[in-house]
């Protein structure tokens, strides 16, 4: 296999936009490719992550219409759906089909269009991610999944419920204030703990504060081999693991305040990279609620099983912090446009690796690693990303 | 081999007051939601078996912004049967304003169904199954 590496990256300002998706789409590929120092022309495969477009604009074979856009009609050019990992899948498929042989330049874009769809619609809409006969005629909502996970990991682990709440407004709290240092965030403005338990309880116990909002927006990553990268950019990142794993049914995971998947993704991409948790240097993970970012830090091998919540007391993971996580806004407060959440994850680890994270900089970022997670923790990817320089 | 418990036969079933579920005939282990092949062994040797309705509640949540077209609020609890398997249901005849979730996880109920009507996506009509406390 070929060492892969990553030479441009783009994404739009998430939140919402009256652009189309392939508009949407086309803005972050183009961002990405000059990134690169390449034209669309030299772009050999096209892998569009995207979770709903035939509801969100009834809309097919996105990929072939953005390759219409971007003047490259012709090439290859599937849609990936995963959820809420199709981006990260668009993503690891471009990176496979590059360190196969298959092609030499790949483009993955992840793009999503929610705020054309009512809450009550999108609510379904992303129920879709439990199983449609056995579980989504309850009713069950994905703030309801990880409701359920609160409470769950409450009780197995003996928490005060008031306790685990306030670290989950530390979470929103800290992911908020992140976002307010990135301009391509969604919000724009930090939140106190009062805003927090002041807000809506959307499904018990989480609040309005505790979901990642409806959005709007996409992101590309341009991928190539490591030999053809450092020709091109000054500051190739490598891409030295890939970690990937699947689960089905809520229900038929049992304990899912152990999310299997993810620890199987999370070890194969490590094994891969040769390295360990404590190697990260920085971290984008799937927060779509502030409880998927507890059970994130667990998974990932960053604080033991039942011990994530104590981190968010001691401040481990704020920037500065031991690890941080999510500097970007997490999905959280960044946005999560779902099918544009991968790509956009490692567009954030690209520049933090780059050093062009201005406020939000960790600093001395040289190993970073995203986590994407699609359905009812059903479809999990990793990245692992490092300085290529 | 046939898919053996479809969702059409596995709610028929239910209509008629049966909950039937898969055993496997290698390992013993109950599959249900029905699957192709025991969620234990992974074997495709399996007979229906009506199962038993007991079990009880391991977590839940109380959902206020529903999926469009469900009451709010609607609640939704996972229940261990006693047979092994989990499954999702909704938790009804209970007041959320009298107890909380934590309150109730453990405790021990029966396995019940309810009719939930066509939408737009949902390939005709649902059923969803219900847990009543004992």
């Amino acid at each position: 296999m070929r060492q892969v590496a990553i030479v441009g990256v783009g994404m739009t300002k998430f939140g919402k936009s009256e652009k189309t998706l392939i508009e949407m789409g086309a803005e972050a590929a183009m961002e990405a490719i000059n990134d690169s120092n390449l034209k669309p022309k030299d772009i050999q495969a096209l892998f569009v992550g995207c979770g709903a477009s035939i509801v969100e604009e009834n809309q097919t074979i996105i990929g072939g219409f953005l390759a219409e856009d971007l003047g490259i009609a012709g090439i290859p050019a599937p849609r990936v759906e995963s959820a809420c990992s199709s981006g990260s899948w668009a993503v690891a498929l471009a990176a496979m089909t590059v360190a196969g042989g298959y092609f030499d330049i790949a483009l993955a874009v992840g793009v999503e269009r929610q705020t054309v769809l009512s809450t009550e619609f999108n609510t379904r809409m992303m129920a879709s991610g439990v199983h449609s006969f056995y579980e989504s005629p309850t009713g069950l909502s994905f703030p309801g999944v990880f409701g359920m996970a609160t409470h769950l990991y409450a009780h197995k682990y003996g928490i005060p419920l008031g306790r685990l709440k306030d670290c989950l407004a530390k979470i929103a709290i800290k992911n908020h204030r992140n976002a307010a240092k990135n301009p391509k965030a969604q919000f724009q403005k930090e939140i106190s703990m009062e805003t927090y338990y002041n807000s809506i309880m959307v499904a018990s116990p989480l609040q309005l504060y505790d979901c990642s909002p409806i959005s709007d927006g996409g992101a590309a990553v341009v991928v190539t081999t490591a030999d053809i990268a450092k020709k091109l950019v000054p500051k190739p990142v490598h891409l030295i693991g890939i970690g990937y794993s699947s689960s089905g049914s809520l229900c038929g995971q049992k304990d899912f305040t152990r999310v299997k998947a993810r620890e199987t993704s999370a070890k194969i991409a490590y094994n891969m990279a040769g390295i360990t948790p404590k190697d990260i240097d920085v971290a984008e993970l799937h927060d779509c609620f502030t409880m998927a970012e507890i059970l994130a830090y667990e998974g990932l091998g960053f604080f033991e099983p039942g011990e994530g919540y104590k981190a968010v007391e001691r401040g481990d993971t704020e920037i500065g912090g031991k690890i941080p996580c999510n500097p970007s806004g997490g999905l959280k407060a960044k946005g999560h446009p779902t099918g544009a959440t991968g790509p956009a994850q490692v567009y954030e680890i690209v520049k933090q690796i780059r050093g062009e994270c201005g406020p939000r900089q960790v600093e001395g970022a040289e190993i970073g690693i995203t986590d994407t997670m699609g359905g009812s923790f059903a479809a999990i990817i990793n990245l692992i990303l490092k300085k290529g320089w | 081999m046939e898919y053996l418990l479809t969702v059409s036969k596995f709610r028929e079933a239910l209509r008629e007051g049966k909950f039937l579920g898969l055993k496997c005939n290698q390992c013993g282990a109950y599959t249900v939601p029905p699957k192709k092949v025991c969620c234990e062994c992974g074997s495709e040797d399996l007979s229906i078996e009506e199962l038993n309705r007991n079990g009880k509640i391991i977590t839940g949540t109380v959902i206020y912004v529903t999926p469009k077209g469900y009451p709010t609020p609607t609640t939704v609890v996972l229940v261990e049967l006693s047979d092994g398997p989990w499954v999702t249901a909704n938790l009804i005849n209970w007041n959320p304003e009298k107890e909380t979730i934590m309150e109730i996880i453990g405790r021990e109920g029966v396995i019940g169904y309810r009719d939930v009507p066509a939408h737009d996506f949902s390939a005709g009509e649902q059923l969803a199954l219900t847990f009543s406390l004992k």
